[in-house]
Formats: structure tokens, C-alpha cells, sequence
């Protein structure tokens, strides 16, 4: 058979579990659409949860990250995985408690008004659009990569099949549908991840592989590691950075906006009881900690294997690697994964010494001396994930598995997406705001009509994506972290809190961070009409646009605290509904109002 | 009524000094071993590398498990004492 036939099976047979899911599954109320019935049991939920949030960018990309940034890049590690901790203490359970249906529910309820209702819906909306954008282009280079469609085909395809179960399913289709697809890609991603590690180390466990002994030259993997890369001038992969304070708020930005990202909060309404949300947060992080915790492993032996795979002599080496340098491998004799990739552009080879062997060094470095020239080898790090069981020989269906594992990471986080979108317009929008005297049945329709308005516009920009593509996580995370986890905490945490002050605490924190990103990235991220380049020096205290989300956050807490305390106090039903959601007695008579 | 309202404030007390201990560990674990602490733990090897190293990669994704589950667990045995349970 060969590798597309292979390829086509997996994929093919995991779309038809997803629309059997989904056809078994489907709403049949609006509670049924917004969350799942409210009867998922917490370790599904957990593993739902977990296939919500790991992404094409934690599938594909993070690897990648840490392949080329080594320590630098373990922000993300840790910043994806401890909002978990702030979300399941500060959050979720008396967000449950509350028991309606969407984020702004909460906003503006809490807040006894419609304008703070309005700024969380808009922040919602632009949080999760941009965020969507990435899930598109995503599986589109999954779908051209491995099926041999154009990437407008793959979009088309990917868009087609969230349709189909998301529209019909709601959250409750896409609750079990993302089960189903957290089995797919952490299957996917754990098989060429154990193969790899024995292989380098004969620990078949990848975490602990991590921190063994490299088999073929007796030093530490980390150890031969930071010896490869620095013999070829880059920087060491264990090497501590300068800038802490940028790393610290950068980690503090990642994790404020994870828990207050409206697609995970909405997973949290779907369990039955106040204590199942804590519970669930658990199995969540412990799910997606098995991905987590392989990634560090996956991206320092795949940077290992690319180094030695252009030096093969630097494998076995114990302290020659001056020696070792000299003779990388002739372009002629490049393995076929090599030839592979250079099909798709995102390896590109350029032999600008003209002695037909890869020179691959970091360029900041001048090897004159060696008779180079430049750097003559470019490896996009999305790469190493996806070609990890080409470079390890595995057979094709491990291959035909990790392009069903990318596409299902794509399709879940899109399809939570798409659902926490369309029930912000459904809900929030048209049932609270415009039309309170809509039918259960018109905003079932409501909500369908505008999960397909959602997918349309997610699917054009995903063909079109916008020149700030590459810049959405700076601002769904500043969005999310700055202007809708400070309201959400002081809503719970204070029984002062007014309307106002959180009114003017979401808007600075939302201003001051689109204000910061704009000054660095371009003002609408139109490239070009940034104020001050993109540099460390220029950044205020060296804080990276970034890593501004942690400092809006902070932002808004102030402002609010400070317009609050001179405005007057919530009235007294407001003050019992906020001390009703801190104790979880009386949960499960919550209503749908 | 004032017993209920007294009652319900004691639980909050305790929740709130439970979230504090284990933010304080969240924390250090992360910001502290991860980054900041990282030169000092630096003596400590690691299969080839630091404590710190592995702090940042490992060590504190781990820790993050136990503190949501001892949270829950924690929070469990509290709603039960103050009768506030589901």
C-alpha cells in the first residue's frame, strides 16, 4: 500500500468516528448545545478539556520551539500548563457554581450591566477569531502535507467536517468528539516520541530518556547535546537567559491568559457538580501533561538527530568536535525524509561555498577559518514533529497516524472555538441583549446559524490569513489574560467590586496591552507603521510586547480596585450572588434562566 | 440565618488560605526553582544538565498535577465540615 493510500485510511477513518460521534450525539436543547447537558463526568471532561486546548500550534509548533530555544523556550511549558492551576483555584468552580452558559453570562450578570456584558463579548470574540485562524492554516498543512491537496482544499475539507459536528452536535457533539480526538493525537504524538528515545538513549520512556545517557557516544543526552550545537556556534540548548524578568512575566502572560480563555472556562459548565469542575481540572493537566511532558524530550533528540544526521562523525564523538565539523555530509548522499521536506519548501538547502556538503552553523558565528561561507541549510522548526518518524525509520503507519493526530488537534481546538463564538453571539448577544423573548427553538437556530457564520469566517481567513497571522498569540493571550481573567477573579474575590471599576479595569488592561503590542508589532499589526522597532532595547524595562499581558493584567486589577473604591457599592442582591457562588451548596438546582 | 452567614464565611476563610499555600508553591516551583533560583540550583546536576533546568521542562508540570488534586481533595473535606457540600 503505499504511504498516501496509508495516509488516506487514518485520516479518512477518523473522520468517520467523529460523525458517528457526532450523529449519536446530537443537541437536542440549548443546554444540550451550550454545555453538553451538564452531565459530562469529570475524566471525560478532563480529556476533552485537554484536546480543547492543545492545538496545531502545541502538536505541531511547540516541539519545534523548544528544538530551537532550548531552556529559553520552556515559557511555554510551564505557562500552558499552570494556568491550569489559577483556572481550577480561582475560576471554574464558582464559575460552575454560577451554572450558566457562556462567559459574558457571567460578566454581566456579576456586574449588573450590559456595557461590561458587551466588552466581554467583544474581547471573547477577538480572542477566539484570531486564535481560530492558527487552527485553519494548521490543518491545512497537515491536509496538503500528508494527502496531497492544496492547502485551499485542505481548509475547505477541515472547515466541512467541523460543519458537520459542530453545527448538529453543539457541546455536546464536540465534547465526545474531542475525546476521540485526544486519543488520536496523543497516540500519535507518544509512538515515533518512544521509538525516537530508545533509539538514542534505550530509555523507551521519552521524559526520562530526556535526562539519560546517549547510547552511541556514553554522555549525557542534554551534555552531547549542548556540546553539538556550541561546536557549530549556536547557543547552548541548556544555557540560562539574561533577561529573567522578561522570561517571568512572559510565563505569568501565558498562564492569565490560558485561564482566561473562554473556550476552556465553557468546558468547565459541562460537568455535573462544583466539586467535578476541581476534579477536572486535574485530569486535564494530567492529560495534557502526557504531551507535555514528551514534547522537551521530542524537540532536544529531534535537534540532536537533525545536528548529527548533517554531521554524522559528531554523533559518536566524545570531544573532537572541531574535527567533526568538517565534514558534514554531501547534499548528495541527504536521507530521504531530507528529500521529502525540500518538496514542501520548509527545508531549503543553498551551497554557497560550492563544495556540495550542508554547512549548518548559525551565521552570527564566522567560521572563515573552516572555508565557509554562511549557513547553508534553513529548517523550518514545524517540521520536526511531523517528519520525527521519517527520521526514525518507522513504517508508514505510524506516518498515516501523526497526520490523524495533527488534523484531530487542529479540528478540536477549532471546533471549542467556534462553539464559545457562536454562543457569545446566540446567547449573549441576541438572547440577553437584542431579542430576550426568543424561543428555546429560535435560539437553538440562533446559535446553529451562527456556528456556520463562525466557520465561514474562520475558513476565509484561514485562506487569507491576515498579515498578523503569526502575531495572534501575543493578542489572544493579551486579550484573554489583561481584560477577562482580572474581571472574572474580582468578580468572585470581591464582594465590593462595582460595575464601573470593572468596566474601567477591563478597558485599561485591554487598551494599555493592544497600545504596548501595537507600538512594537505595527499599529493593527499593519507591518510597517510600528512606532519603535521590535528590539530589546526599546522595549520599557526590557518587557517583550509579549509578555505584556501579565503587566495589562496588573493594570486592570489597579484601575478597578481604584474606580471601585470611590464609586458606590454593588447593591445587595449583587453582593448574595457573589457570596453564593463561593460555597457550592445548592449547584445542582441551578436554572437555566 | 447569621449562623448560616457566619459558617459560610469561616469556609470562604479557609478556601482563601488554601489557595494562598498552594500559589505559594505554584509559584516557586515555576517562577522560583524554573527561573529566578535557577543560577543557585545550579550545583545540582541533573543527567547533564541543572535542577533548574529540569524545573523549568519537567519538574514543574508535575508539581502543577499535585496541587490541583490536593486542592480538590482539600476542598472536598471542607465542604463536608462546613456542610456546604453538594
Amino acid at each position: 500500500m503505499s504511504q498516501f493510500a496509508i495516509n488516506l485510511l487514518f485520516v479518512g477513518a477518523s473522520f468517520a468516528l467523529y460523525i458517528g460521534i457526532a450523529i449519536w450525539a446530537r443537541a437536542g436543547s440549548t443546554k444540550d448545545f451550550y454545555v453538553a447537558g451538564g452531565g459530562v463526568h469529570p475524566i471525560t471532561n478532563g480529556m476533552a478539556t485537554a484536546a480543547d486546548w492543545m492545538s496545531a500550534a502545541s502538536f505541531i509548533s511547540m516541539a519545534g520551539l523548544l528544538a530551537s530555544g532550548g531552556y529559553a523556550n520552556s515559557t511555554f511549558l510551564m505557562g500552558w500548563t499552570g494556568g491550569f492551576v489559577i483556572l481550577a483555584m480561582l475560576l471554574a468552580p464558582y464559575l460552575r457554581k454560577f451554572g450558566k452558559f457562556t462567559v459574558p453570562d457571567f460578566i454581566g450578570d456579576r456586574f449588573y450591566s450590559n456595557t461590561a456584558r458587551f466588552v466581554a463579548i467583544v474581547c471573547l470574540i477577538i480572542a477566539s477569531v484570531t486564535y481560530v485562524i492558527g487552527q485553519m492554516t494548521g490543518a491545512g498543512v497537515a491536509f496538503s502535507r500528508f494527502l496531497e491537496v492544496s492547502n485551499t482544499w485542505g481548509i475547505w475539507l477541515a472547515a466541512l467536517i467541523v460543519f458537520l459536528y459542530a453545527v448538529f452536535g453543539g457541546m455536546k457533539g464536540i465534547t465526545y468528539t474531542q475525546v476521540a480526538q485526544y486519543i488520536v493525537l496523543i497516540v500519535a504524538y507518544t509512538i515515533p516520541a518512544v521509538f525516537i528515545a530508545f533509539q538514542l538513549t534505550g530509555n523507551p520512556i521519552p521524559m526520562f530518556g530526556m535526562f539519560s545517557t546517549h547510547t552511541e557516544s556514553g554522555v549525557p543526552l542534554l551534555q552531547k547535546l549542548d556540546d553539538v550545537v556550541s561546536a557549530l556556534g549556536f547557543q547552548d540548548y541548556t544555557a540560562d537567559v539574561d533577561n529573567k524578568l522578561n522570561m517571568v512575566l512572559f510565563t505569568l502572560s501565558l498562564m492569565v491568559g490560558t485561564a482566561g480563555l473562554p473556550h476552556v472556562i465553557i468546558r468547565f459548565f459541562t460537568v455535573p457538580k462544583v466539586s467535578d469542575a476541581r476534579w477536572s481540572a486535574g485530569w486535564a493537566l494530567v492529560f495534557i501533561a502526557l504531551l507535555y511532558l514528551t514534547a522537551p524530550a521530542v524537540g532536544s533528540m529531534a535537534r540532536l538527530n537533525l545536528m548529527t544526521t548533517v554531521y554524522p562523525e559528531m554523533a559518536g564523538q566524545v570531544e573532537n568536535y572541531e574535527e567533526a565539523a568538517q565534514t558534514p555530509i554531501l547534499y548528495e548522499d541527504r536521507p530521504g525524509w531530507f528529500r521529502t521536506w525540500e518538496d514542501t519548501g520548509l527545508i531549503t538547502f543553498n551551497d554557497l561555498n560550492n563544495d556540495g556538503r550542508i554547512q549548518f552553523y548559525n551565521d552570527a558565528a564566522d567560521y572563515a577559518d573552516r572555508g565557509w561561507e554562511g549557513n547553508e541549510l534553513t529548517v523550518n522548526n514545524d517540521i520536526l514533529v511531523l517528519a520525527n518518524p521519517e527520521i526514525a525509520n518507522l513504517p508508514g503507519w505510524v506516518i498515516g497516524l501523526i497526520a490523524a493526530g495533527g488534523i484531530a488537534a487542529a479540528l478540536s481546538t477549532a471546533a471549542g472555538l467556534l462553539l464559545a463564538i457562536s454562543s457569545a453571539i446566540s446567547h449573549d448577544l441576541i438572547k440577553t441583549m437584542i431579542n430576550p423573548r426568543i424561543s428555546e427553538k429560535g435560539e437553538m437556530l440562533a446559535a446553529r446559524i451562527s456556528m456556520g457564520g463562525a466557520i465561514l469566517l474562520a475558513t476565509y481567513l484561514g485562506l487569507n490569513p491576515p498579515g498578523f497571522a503569526a502575531q495572534t498569540v501575543a493578542l489572544a493571550f493579551g486579550i484573554a489574560g489583561a481584560s477577562l481573567f482580572p474581571a472574572l477573579m474580582m468578580g468572585i474575590f470581591s464582594t465590593r467590586m462595582n460595575n464601573v471599576g470593572a468596566i474601567a479595569g477591563m478597558l485599561s488592561g485591554l487598551i494599555c496591552t493592544l497600545l504596548y503590542i501595537f507600538t512594537y508589532l505595527g499599529w493593527f499589526f499593519i507591518p510597517g507603521t510600528n512606532t519603535l522597532a521590535n528590539t530589546p532595547d526599546n522595549w520599557i524595562m526590557g518587557i517583550s510586547p509579549l509578555s505584556f499581558g501579565a503587566v495589562g493584567a496588573m493594570i486592570n486589577f489597579i484601575v478597578a480596585f481604584a474606580v471601585s473604591s470611590v464609586t458606590a457599592r454593588p447593591p445587595q442582591e449583587i453582593r448574595e450572588l457573589v457570596e453564593s457562588v463561593r460555597y457550592p451548596k445548592g449547584a445542582g438546582v441551578a436554572i437555566d434562566h | 440565618m447569621a449562623d448560616d452567614k457566619s459558617n459560610a464565611a469561616e469556609y470562604w476563610k479557609a478556601n482563601v488560605r488554601l489557595i494562598f499555600g498552594c500559589l505559594v508553591v505554584w509559584a516557586f516551583v515555576s517562577y522560583g526553582c524554573a527561573i529566578l533560583f535557577r543560577p543557585i540550583l545550579a550545583g545540582i546536576p541533573v543527567g547533564g544538565t541543572d535542577l533548574g533546568f529540569w524545573f523549568a521542562q519537567q519538574g514543574s508540570i508535575l508539581t502543577f498535577i499535585v496541587l490541583i488534586f490536593f486542592y480538590a481533595w482539600r476542598m472536598n473535606k471542607l465542604d463536608a465540615k462546613f456542610g456546604l457540600g453538594e
